[in-house]
């Protein structure tokens, strides 16, 4: 057992015994988990890549409609269904909600990748600020489709089928999705850790500190920014269906295209936590979630005023974040020192 | 060593009314050293440019192993084996030596299936054994941002190694490094020429390093070819004289 596998560990066990230890925060603790993804997605571009995207959200929002959907459509007719919004019509039993869950989910997650590979070569092509500000007009665009499209309620909204009581031996629906936003962020954290260590990883680096010279090297940029992109909108889609079920109603602007919160969010918990590392969005996550949770407890009515102000030391106090600031600090830590080591045999020519 | 590598024929480049590069027609043979020399703003660059695909040009033909790549883009140039260093040397500043060294791994048969794949151990071993011959080896865990400029050019030179190109356009590779280095990187090139077989085209200001290196040697002043001859010949021509060393 070495250091980082008992880490590991610890973490796991504490994420799977959090939840029935603490069982009035289940709906908190599952948020922490989607906070933690939120931030890990985000810096694939933001801090890997180096492109500060605002629109990412928007594979969260278009995943969550499209399980909605898929999990409405597979019993009801979508349009019938929410034009009869709060008759109490739309009830599922067990095993056709989980189907359409998982259908749902699966749909979500091809077409947020299809989604992102059509529109990602196109809009990756933009850099520095013109990305952002094309990535921002990509979320807000998205969020006024759906709250113009009446098929799926427009902007009164979608209220996805209530959690079956007949589920209710899985121990009930907050406890339910739980266990699915942190198996998400699990698998997010290590597919992530995996990949940027390989060829991808290193190109993404490569882009980031100066995509003129990867291009002159060879580097395929277009392919890799596109793929990279994919890979954030499959994890955020499949993360969107449980939260629009969790939360019980989908506000087009305000669950699922959320820009000025989860879109914001998102980049404030990478820069925290420290853009570029693995850690960082993590921490990032955990901070900021469990600061807010603080703020809207005890500061009521001041919250998002202490939110601002937090905002604003981040960025003054953490330009580069908690990793980037240890990393600053005790660079022979992380590895980056000079190595007298003589060569090994057969390497010198 | 007669086949034309690298065959650039009557190349015109402008850029709104300064025409940098003026019906241009350079040959360098394969596993030859060919030199590029000319006063500061003689349109060097600009040739180095156009014949990697940075910038469309506005006349002529550029063919590379009998292949026309003046319609190419730089990235698909780069994977057909033709590379180039910049003057202002880049290097991936938050990257570690053997990062810096591991992604210029030639790209040319990436697939969407071995994108994902770890680095193999012969690749680490390589970066490794490369950034020895540049002397590097012993910083190969620090940040390429934190090297001096010299040694920065010196990665710079061993990423390129790294990617096993045919040919290698070298944009002022001594400029801007300690005197004391420079004879030291003169033997690389020649190594890398001799022992690992590639063509060299070289842009340089210093007159002795060129002498020293290249066989044959083509000036450029105000965007138009001069003259082009072996080292000696080239020394004495007049031309070439009153051009490049009056401006100086
Ligand atoms: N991108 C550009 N836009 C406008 N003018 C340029 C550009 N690149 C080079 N030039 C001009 O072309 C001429 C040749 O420049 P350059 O090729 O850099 O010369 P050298 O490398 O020989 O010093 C100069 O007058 C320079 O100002
Ligand atoms: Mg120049």
């Amino acid at each position: 057992m070495n250091n980082s596998m008992i880490k590991y560990g610890l973490i796991g066990i504490a994420g799977i015994l959090a939840p029935i230890v603490f069982a009035n925060f289940q709906v908190q603790l599952g948020f922490l988990w989607l906070m933690i993804l939120f931030a890990l997605t985000w810096d694939t571009q933001g801090g890997q890549m180096g492109y500060n995207s605002f629109g990412n959200i928007l594979f969260f929002g278009l995943g969550m409609y499209v399980c909605a959907m898929v999990q409405v459509g597979l019993v009801y007719d979508v349009g019938v269904y929410t034009a009869a919004a709060g008759l109490d019509s739309g009830k599922l039993n067990g095993e056709q909600y989980l189907t359409g869950l998982a259908l749902g989910m699966g749909a979500a997650a091809v077409v947020g990748v299809a989604v992102a590979a059509l529109i990602g070569s196109g809009i990756l092509g933009l850099r520095g600020h013109y990305f952002a500000i094309g990535t921002l007009g990509l979320g807000i665009a998205f969020g006024e489709i759906f709250a113009g499209w009446d098929y799926v309620g427009a902007g009164s909204g979608l209220a996805p089928p209530p959690f079956p009581d007949e589920l209710d031996f899985l121990g009930g629906r907050n406890l339910f999705f739980y266990y699915i936003f942190f198996a998400l962020a699990v698998i997010a954290f290590f597919t992530l850790k995996k990949i940027y260590a390989s060829r991808f990883g290193l190109a993404l680096n490569a882009i980031r500190d100066d995509e003129d010279k990867a291009e002159a090297m060879g580097l395929r940029t277009v392919r890799i920014k596109t793929i990279s992109w994919c890979v954030s909108a499959f994890f955020l889609a499949l993360a969107g269906g449980p939260l629009g079920m969790l939360v019980g109603f989908i506000d087009p602007r305000e669950t699922a295209f959320a820009g000025v919160t989860f879109g914001i969010w998102m980049v404030l918990m990478a820069i925290l936590g420290g853009k570029g590392t693995i850690w960082g969005p993590v921490i990032g996550a955990a901070i900021f979630h469990v600061t807010q949770e603080f703020f809207w407890s005890f500061l009521l009515g001041w919250q998002r005023v202490a939110m601002g102000v937090l905002i604003v030391v981040i960025v003054v106090f953490f330009p580069r974040g908690i990793m980037g600031w240890l990393r600053d600090t005790w660079p022979d830590r992380f590895g980056e020192k000079v190595d007298e080591s003589v060569p090994q045999e057969g390497a010198a020519q | 060593m007669s086949t034309p590598m690298l065959e650039i024929t009557g190349v015109s480049k402008a850029f709104g009314g300064v025409i940098a590069n003026e019906d241009i027609s350079i040959n360098v043979p394969e596993g030859s050293i060919t030199g590029l020399i000319g006063p500061n703003g003689s349109g060097k660059t600009t040739l180095f440019n156009s014949v990697v695909g940075y910038h469309p040009i506005d006349a002529g033909t550029i063919k590379f192993e009998g292949q026309e790549i003046s319609k190419l883009r730089v990235p698909e140039i780069a994977r057909l084996g033709m590379l180039r260093t910049f003057q202002q040397t880049r290097i991936y500043g938050e990257m570690d030596c053997v990062k810096n060294m591991l992604i210029s791994m030639p790209h040319r048969d990436e697939s969407l299936m071995n994108i994902f794949t770890n680095f193999p151990p012969e690749a680490t071993e390589k970066a490794e054994s490369l950034l020895e011959f540049v002397g590097l080896f012993s910083k190969r865990y620090l940040l390429a941002g934190e090297l001096s400029f010299g040694q920065q050019k010196l990665l710079e030179f061993a990423m390129a190694l790294m990617n096993e190109p045919k040919i290698l356009l070298l944009d002022e590779p001594t400029a801007g490094i300690n005197p004391t280095l420079i004879n030291g990187i003169i033997d690389r090139l020649k190594r890398a020429n001799e022992q690992l077989g590639i063509t060299l085209f070289v842009i340089e200001h210093n007159m002795r390093v060129i002498m020293n290196l290249a066989e044959h040697i083509y000036c450029l002043a105000h965007g138009q070819l001069l003259a082009d001859g072996p080292p000696e010949e080239l020394q004495d021509n007049q031309l070439v004289i009153d051009a490049y060393l009056g401006a100086h």
